[in-house]
């Protein structure tokens, strides 16, 4: 294949409109009139409320009005994909400290937070469960006593590798619950030369640190609501703004305009109904936005605690895993059914395990809830379960590489049975990463190296629509749902549908997402954009290539069986070329029209089989610990980037290593902490992220293309890949300086101390 | 009840990449909330309002300050500078271009405080070492990047100003 735009590290045309300021972002738009809004938060982890005194609020400066749940009866007051378990307002009780009780709309921000202040809720505190052990203990108290129903639909149950019924019997608090497994792992326990196991692997609560807080406008009446916000999923929160009030999807419209950052966290729906109730009782266009401590106990990843035990035989080959996944959900499912999914599909690992149980549960607590993150359940499981590999070749003596070399699948073999095979070669992959690793490696005391493998099914639930519009002038718009937070989905974009037209990349515009005017994408997570979005331009491109030359065959009387499709336009019988642009004024007779060229992806032909693509993380680090302060230093990081085919390569750089040290920062730094019923550390400076002189002075990404995924020419996805296996590296990396193996992250420099030490840990 | 008082507030005279402006603030209205609601310059962003993350950085009479805790009264009778002075025109800052060249944004968000608070670097310092760089950006968050091509962007935009003032 010779391809010409793609394949080059071409400059991104929406980073010269954000380096300039230009670049319009949700907190940016504040239409003239806009109210402005603050929430009221439960300063309760779990209590009924007794009553709400809005008068002294009401009667302030610019007060438009209080609204609470009472106002919300006449509408479907609740959200979630999966469950819809989610109170707009807390209705009769809170369920976390932080959650949204009342709402104050006024004219100006001031006005809005100074009246917020004045509202007067009265709480009876109700014993709260704030770890999944008290959520788990016999008669706990419930997070919740209503059954809800699942909602979630057929891509729901296609994503998770088995589903399960989501009856209980009895109420308690696991929001869902998974299993997964095949073989018979008691024969198989019994029959392994070695088993080891790992118990009570803690990984913690993040915060993904999307720098713009999330944020929205809204504007209900004449029966339709518009919102703008940052949404990662805009026709995910449509379909919950319209069951909300009851609205057909085609007079709901979100839009999605430049996201400042996302990682998931801004997947599906967040602060849009709280906006849109705004407005639909007021009538006026209203603004909310949130402050980071807001954002903060809006969602976070889930915290998990994992338990896993291995059996291998003689030769180090795995013949059983048993894994444990326990998830701290907080207090709404929101994502987490599907995380908690997802994470017992990728606990296990891309190896060939003959016999294997995974059980998941996400739980209930009393703390703010907990959806997607980026990596999806793949950073919890594989910290315990890449540890536990890396424990085991210590005690069967053999280079963990090589033990994991004799595990891994090949390219095609299944993980999952029935599901796609990895599209992959995982050996090769990590023999790049473990020679740069050695390579560079110091012998010194209180140095050691580590590395981890994850292969996550990606891409998500495949249906993705894409629109290419050539215009008259030759210039081309591309219609599509995929939010742009970041990634360079206009800017692949671009390029794919340059490529197919044969048109300058200058010559292509990307728009935004927006659900009242381009074609349907489910969402833009799952690093699917590239593959499946982008298949479905691919598909839209041919489609328009298609009209034109039967456009140009009736214009120009050609015969139609003779024309051909070359770059930038058609061929004739008689060796003439015309430009599309030329053939969209021929005929339609003036200097008007264009051709309007659709492409679908659906689970059929080469997305039919699930996942559309595994997502490799390959990753390894060295570091240096400081014995006196227990000080981790990162000293090298490498990642491989395992991609199909980089579209634009230093955008795939860009991607890898952002989630690389997304990665450093749970494994070395960030947690949330809960002290009692709120956060002790629900801010920037306390809650710790990478800053640029974490940064290790060897940085090693690299990128292998063999062309092996589904995506246009060979893609596969990118962006989560070099997170899900970081904490495990990390810990491994450490456990090698210090000779003592971690049993949860952040590895602080406290807890590093406590280990070398032999202290308890500090929790 | 409460009493409605009329807000407390100042003249303020201050010019905003060279452009004069006299007019009244509120005491409690950040330089932020000014540059953005006030003057409708909003390529200056605000993330942890607790002066860590950089994003909302601007030069007043040349000093990175964090917008965010800034008092928009505290600029009067000086000049501040925001991510829209940097170009000239349609000519790019040679750290715009730098930043774009060398892929040192991805969402876009925190640019504008490192553009400016790299600015003041380069003023002070046109030869910086990478050490240098990454100690004076420390304070400036990216949660995209992994801040490896932010780094070889101010080194590029160093080096071709210092060929600039030199040639």
């Amino acid at each position: 294949m010779a391809e010409s735009v793609v394949g080059r590290s071409v400059l991104r045309s929406d980073l010269l409109e954000k380096v300039t300021g230009a670049a319009v972002y949700t907190v940016d738009i504040t239409p003239s009139g806009t109210l402005h809004a603050k929430v009221v938060r439960s300063s309760y982890a779990h209590a009924e409320i007794t009553g709400i005194d809005a008068a002294a609020a009401l009667a302030m400066p610019g007060v438009v009005a209080v609204i609470t749940a009472e106002d919300l009866k006449d509408l479907f007051p609740r959200f979630g994909h999966i469950v819809p378990d989610h109170y707009i307002l807390a209705t009769e009780k809170v369920r976390y400290y932080g959650e949204p009780v009342a709402l104050v709309v006024a004219e100006s921000v001031e006005q809005a937070a100074d009246a917020a202040a004045q509202v007067e809720v009265g709480y009876a505190e109700l014993p709260a469960v704030m770890s999944v052990a008290e959520a788990l203990a016999p008669s706990a108290p419930l997070v919740h006593r209503e059954v809800y129903g699942m909602s979630g639909d057929e891509s729901f149950t296609a994503m998770a590798a088995t589903p399960t019924a989501d009856e209980v019997a009895e109420r308690d608090n696991v929001a869902h619950e998974v299993t997964l497994g095949w073989g018979d792992i008691d024969a198989a326990f019994q029959s392994a030369a070695l088993i080891v196991t790992d118990s009570g692997m803690r990984f913690p609560m993040l915060y993904a640190y999307a720098m713009e807080p999330y944020n929205a406008v809204a504007t209900f009446g004449g029966g339709r609501l518009d919102v703008i916000s940052t949404a990662q999923h805009p026709f995910m929160v449509r379909g919950d703004l319209a069951r909300i009030f009851g609205l057909p999807l085609s007079r709901v419209r979100v839009q999605a305009p430049y996201l400042g950052g996302g990682y998931g966290s801004k997947s599906y729906t967040k602060v849009e109904p709280l906006a849109a109730v705004a407005s639909w009782a007021t009538g006026r266009t209203v603004k909310l936005v949130l402050d980071v401590e807001e954002a903060i106990y809006t969602t976070r990843a889930d915290a998990a605690e994992v338990s896993v035990r291995t059996g291998f035989d003689s030769d180090g080959r795995i013949v059983a895993r048993d894994i444990d996944l326990v998830l701290d959900s907080g207090a709404y499912a929101d994502n987490s059914p599907l995380v908690v999914a997802k994470a017992a599909n990728r606990s296990f690992g891309p190896y060939r395990v003959p016999n294997l149980r995974v059980r998941g549960r996400s739980v209930y607590t009393n703390t703010s809830p907990a959806s997607s993150y980026r990596g999806f359940g793949a950073p919890q499981g594989s910290f315990a379960c890449e540890i536990n590999l890396d424990r085991a070749a210590e005690q069967l003596g053999v280079d963990p590489a090589e033990l994991r070399r004799r595990n891994l699948v090949d390219p095609g073999e299944e993980i999952l049975p029935g599901k796609r095979g990895i599209d992959a070669d995982l050996k090769a992959d990590l023999d790049l990463v473990v020679e740069s690793l050695r390579r560079d490696a110091s012998s010194a005391q209180g140095s050691g190296i580590g590395f981890a493998v994850t292969a996550s099914d990606a891409g998500a639930f495949p249906v993705s629509t894409a629109q290419v519009r050539i215009q008259v002038d030759g210039s081309v718009l591309v219609l599509s749902g995929s939010t742009e937070m970041g990634q360079g989905s206009r800017s692949v974009l671009a390029q794919i549908a340059a490529e197919e037209l044969g048109v300058e990349l200058a010559a292509v515009s990307v728009s935004q997402s927006d659900t009242g005017t381009v074609p349907y994408e489910r969402t833009t997570g799952a690093s699917r954009t590239t593959t499946l979005a982008g298949l479905a331009l691919q598909r839209a491109c041919a489609h328009a290539r298609d009209q034109a030359a039967t456009m140009a065959a009736e214009a120009f009387g050609w015969d139609a069986a003779a024309v051909v499709q070359v770059p930038g336009g058609v061929q004739g019988p008689d060796g003439r070329t015309v430009a599309f642009g030329d053939v969209v004024m021929h005929w339609f007779g003036a200097n008007a029209g264009e051709i309007t060229g659709i492409g679908i992806v659906r689970r059929d032909g080469v997305t039919q089989k699930m996942p559309p693509f595994w997502e490799v993380g390959m990753v390894g680090v060295e570091v240096a610990v400081d014995a006196e302060t227990g000080v981790v230093d990162v000293r090298q990081l490498v990642t491989v980037a395992d991609v199909g085919f980089a579209l634009n390569p230093h955008a795939v750089e860009g991607q890898d290593l952002g989630a690389a040290t997304q990665g450093l920062g749970g494994a070395l730094y960030e947690e949330l902490v809960y002290d009692g019923p709120q956060l002790l550390n629900p801010n920037l400076v306390d809650y710790r992220v990478p800053r640029m002189r974490d940064m290790p002075a060897k940085i090693d990404t690299m990128i292998v293309e063999r062309r092996d995924g589904i995506g246009p020419y060979g893609a596969k996805g990118a962006g989560e890949g070099a997170l899900n296996p970081m904490a495990a590296a990390v810990a491994s990396a450490v456990a090698r300086a210090t000779g003592r193996w971690p049993t949860r992250v952040p590895l602080t420099p406290e807890r590093v101390w406590r280990l070398l030490n032999d202290l308890p840990d500090d929790a | 009840m409460s009493e409605q008082r009329p807000e407390l507030g100042s003249e303020l005279a201050t010019t905003v990449n060279g452009a004069a402006y006299t007019g009244w603030v509120p005491n409690r209205r950040t330089l932020a909330q000014f540059l953005r609601d006030d003057l409708g310059l909003t390529g200056t962003k605000v993330s942890c309002e607790l002066q860590v993350c950089g994003v909302c950085t601007v030069l007043v009479d040349g000093e990175p300050v964090s917008s965010c805790t800034y008092l928009a009264a505290d600029v009067d009778g000086r000049a501040v500078e925001t991510v829209e002075g940097l170009a000239n025109g349609d000519r790019l800052h040679p750290l715009q271009r730098a930043f774009v060249e060398n892929f040192a944004l991805q969402c876009g968000f925190c640019t504008p405080g490192f553009l400016m608070m790299a600015k003041a670097l380069l003023e002070r310092n046109p030869d910086p070492t990478d050490e240098e760089i990454r100690e004076h950006l420390d304070g400036n968050i990216c949660r995209c990047t992994g801040y490896r091509p932010i780094v070889a962007a101010v080194r590029a935009a160093a080096s071709e100003l210092r060929g600039a003032t030199s040639g």
